[in-house]
């Protein structure tokens, strides 16, 4: 026998063990998340998938479904936290939407017009992140990076290179790659690992192919991101 | 030198931290040469070794003077002038805080509470406790920096801590020998230990009140090919430091509180995690278990055939967080002190997997009086719903700061008067992540019904202005987010922020409604319970003390946060002018 929750009203059935967000995505349900991948473990870091299950907050990529449970998603309350944090990683990091090559593909980006944030609201770090330029074939760009650790985990658990990894702490945590002199050049990273696929923003991206895809053919650009639930490619 | 280090840890990557600790104590900075080596040698990432190393701020990859000094920068040791005397050794010294000078003799910069709040203000030179600071030891320590003499000839005093035991009950005053407890329990045997721990209500001191008796039982039953047990003793929450003394003077109660629990529960190995700050007693704990050993207490337990348990101590390397549970047992593993997805629980999954029962010190005291004396004896101590004794660390404005054991239920204001304070204002209990409470609640009791409290028990008296208490607190929390989640990575941050601006005279209701807003984000959003309560200390004082914080405002409208001339500041370091030319409000 199937089991089911509630979502906003909608009966998810889901199997035993799996999590809130994972049922709703199977059952075509949007709740918003950036740190979260059908592909990987999960890592509940961005908190945008908070959700109140049973008047209760939670994280809907670590909350196991439970049979009954009633689940708060698309909520004024819910969506207007979401939109807050929203903006506290475009206030952390040094977000130019307008010059970025990413944009129009970006999870970051278009979740933020999806829920409808309409200015960064608090004052802006800018961090000085410098750039990493030495792959032939890959640019990092770390000033936008909202530390979702999804390459430190494609890289160490599909690719097996640990190229990746978090440092420092708090507010100065920050992304560093597997190599004494610090470059991405210097460590086995190739164009086509997982790692090099899989950043929801604009900080791994492939050299030579930018802006490629004209503006207004991008993935969010005719549809936002809520209308494209399981969009996240899923390979092997 | 790596060598013999990697050697005597095995080579065992779960101990990369420990590592670290020791190359770094012996070459006083961790290069990127020797991060390579250690990476090399346990087969680890170069990057993960660089992010553990980022993590912690007792590691440092710069080198750094021969003399660390690292003044404690809790609100009692602001309270006894540290901001003051900091500047003046900084001053003597010719150095910017936190920047090593040209000549690589010395360092000075601050640090989270370090646990001396009874006989502050105090610092910590190269990983030793200096307390009781002042102008004279300033200039003398200075003087002795300057003149390249080694610790071990500084003044003896100046490294004394002192216990400031002042009000002893059943844990204090306990008449146990080694092993006394230990051989009860043994007798009684797991069953029946187990059982008493339930009946005596015993509930975890570390703040969060769990009850030990349900946490043992539920560790013993879970499945797993070793049992651990692990004392939390990253006593890191500023105000407290009852662990400190406990440690001092009571090693034995705690060593064999945690070998009571390794019975109970099935484990044959305990690892009792100190914080940095405290690594000044290592030795003397390491000549505990030495002694605990000889005495048969630890290996083959009292010649038992089938109880054999021992405990090894791993040091933390300044990061607050660690004291939550999960994050202890990742920097146990020798990984970043993130906090863990829960569940599972760690008496399931905990260090290394396995299933563990991590406890504070001052609950591993407490199981020896139970095993003692048994459970129902303990329960009749204290209140319905928390029974026994708690210790309260009381620092602040007081005339008798130090420690005082109390059974639960004791009203505020006996403590306050037991303590000898005078025209007290307001308590803030359990320290910046508890509660700040004010003169009409001073009959409120100390219980997890009541006032739920890990031991901080900071009093401020009527001068004192809540709205600075409240801001260092902030700060604290922004230096010890571990960054793992955006809303505490972010919000203690911007929160720090806000409080900075309404300290410059540039805040409005409008920063007011901001730091209530980013409460309510951080309260329901945080991965840990350091981001929920992170904003704690600010609702309450905004609270109860709101007028500390409106004084502060130049306008109840809006004002920008932007100081035109502050902007200038660079400008007038550089050129070393200060003249009233040299400032936009002063130019006519």
């Amino acid at each position: 026998m199937t089991e089911h929750f509630l979502l906003d009203g909608d009966e998810i059935p889901f199997v035993h063990g799996q999590t809130v967000i994972a049922a709703a995505r199977a059952a075509g349900k949007y709740i918003p998340h950036l740190c979260w991948h059908p592909d990987f473990h999960p890592h509940g870091s961005c908190q945008l998938c908070t959700i109140k299950a049973d008047g209760r907050f939670a994280a809907s990529c670590t909350l196991a479904a439970q049979a009954g449970m009633v689940v708060e998603n698309r909520t004024a309350e819910l969506d207007d936290k979401r939109r807050t944090l929203l903006q506290m990683l475009f206030v952390e990091g040094n977000h130019f939407c307008p010059s970025c090559e990413k944009s129009g593909n970006c999870r970051l980006q278009a979740t933020a017009y999806d829920l409808g944030m309409l200015t960064p609201h608090f004052e802006h770090f800018f961090p000085d992140r410098p750039v990493d330029a030495s792959h032939p074939d890959l640019l990092l760009d770390f000033n936008r990076c909202i530390l979702c650790e999804l390459c430190v985990r494609a890289s160490r658990d599909v690719d097996g290179k640990n190229v990746f990894a978090l440092s420092g702490r708090g507010i100065k945590s920050h992304l560093v790659v597997n190599s004494e002199s610090g470059r991405l050049a210097d460590t086995g990273m190739a164009l086509d690992d997982r790692a090099a696929q899989v950043c929801p923003v604009g900080v791994i991206l492939a050299k030579r192919r930018g802006f490629s895809v004209p503006i207004g053919k991008r993935l969010y650009d005719s549809q936002p991101i809520s209308e494209k639930v399981g969009e996240e490619k899923s390979r092997s | 030198m790596l060598e013999t280090l990697l050697d005597r840890q095995h080579r065992d990557p779960t101990r990369l931290l420990q590592i670290l600790i020791e190359a770094q104590h012996t070459s006083g900075w961790l290069s990127p040469q020797m991060l390579a080596a250690i990476a090399r040698e346990l087969k680890l990432p170069y990057a993960r070794v660089v992010g553990v190393t980022g993590f912690y701020s007792f590691l440092h990859t710069t080198p750094m003077g021969r003399y660390r000094v690292l003044w404690s920068d809790n609100i009692t040791d602001r309270m006894q002038g540290s901001t003051e005397l900091m500047a003046a050794m900084c001053r003597k010294l010719w150095l910017e805080p936190g920047r090593v000078s040209e000549d690589g003799l010395a360092s000075v910069a601050a640090t989270s509470c370090t646990g001396m709040c009874d006989q502050g203000p105090a610092l910590l030179v190269n990983e030793r406790a200096i307390t009781n600071m002042n102008m004279e030891r300033v200039s003398a320590m200075v003087e002795l920096i300057q003149a390249g003499t080694p610790l071990e000839n500084w003044p003896a005093a100046w490294f004394s801590c002192v216990d400031h035991i002042r009000r002893k009950d059943i844990l204090l005053d306990h008449s146990l020998l080694p092993g006394e407890a230990l051989a009860t329990a043994m007798e009684r045997g797991r069953t029946a230990t187990l059982a008493e721990m339930h009946l005596s209500k015993l509930r975890g001191r570390g703040g969060a009140g769990f009850n030990t008796g349900a946490k043992w039982q539920a560790c013993k039953d879970a499945t797993g090919d070793q049992h651990y047990v692990v004392g939390n003793a990253d006593e890191g929450e500023p105000g407290t430091f009852k662990d400190r003394v406990l440690l001092t003077s009571y090693a034995d109660l705690v060593f064999e509180g945690m070998t009571i629990a390794g019975f109970a529960i099935g484990a044959s190995k305990g690892l009792l995690y100190l914080r940095g700050e405290y690594r000044y007693l290592l030795d003397k704990l390491q000549a505990v278990l030495a002694e605990r050993r000889a005495s048969g207490l630890l290996g083959k337990v009292m010649g038992s055939p089938d109880f054999s348990f021992d405990i090894e101590i791993h040091l933390g390397a300044g990061a607050y967080v660690c004291g939550e549970e999960s994050a202890l047992l990742e920097s146990l593993e020798g990984k970043r002190g993130t906090p863990r997805i829960r569940p599972p629980y760690p008496v399931t999954a905990g260090y290394l997997g396995q299933p563990t029962a991590v406890n504070n010190v001052e609950t591993l005291a407490a199981a020896c009086l139970i095993a003692k004396h048994g459970g129902a004896w303990y329960a009749d101590i204290g209140t319905d719903k928390s029974a026994g004794t708690k210790l309260l660390s009381i620092s602040g404005d007081c005339a008798r700061p130090g420690i005082y054991e109390y059974p639960f239920g004791v009203t505020v204001t006996q403590v306050l008067a037991d303590c000898g304070a005078d025209k007290t204002q307001a308590v803030q209990i359990s320290g910046p992540s508890g509660v700040c409470l004010a003169d009409n609640e001073f009959a409120r009791r100390i219980a997890f019904e009541d006032v739920p409290t890990a031991g901080a028990f900071m009093v401020f008296n009527d001068s004192r202005d809540m709205f600075e208490v409240a801001r260092n607190f902030a700060h604290f929390f922004a230096h010890e987010s571990c960054g793992f989640c955006t809303p505490c990575r972010v919000g203690t941050s911007l929160v720090r922020n806000l409080m900075d601006k309404l300290a410059a005279g540039h805040g409005s209701p409008y920063d007011i409604n901001e730091i209530f807003k980013m409460h309510r984000l951080m309260q329901t959003t945080s991965h840990c319970g350091l981001g929920h309560s992170a904003c704690n200390p600010l609702f309450d004082t905004l609270n109860k003390f709101r007028p500390a914080y409106e004084r502060r405002l130049q306008s109840l409208e809006f004002e920008p946060s932007f100081d035109l001339d502050a902007a200038l500041s660079q400008a007038r370091q550089m050129t070393g002018r200060d003249d009233a030319g040299a400032h936009l409000a002063n130019e006519s």
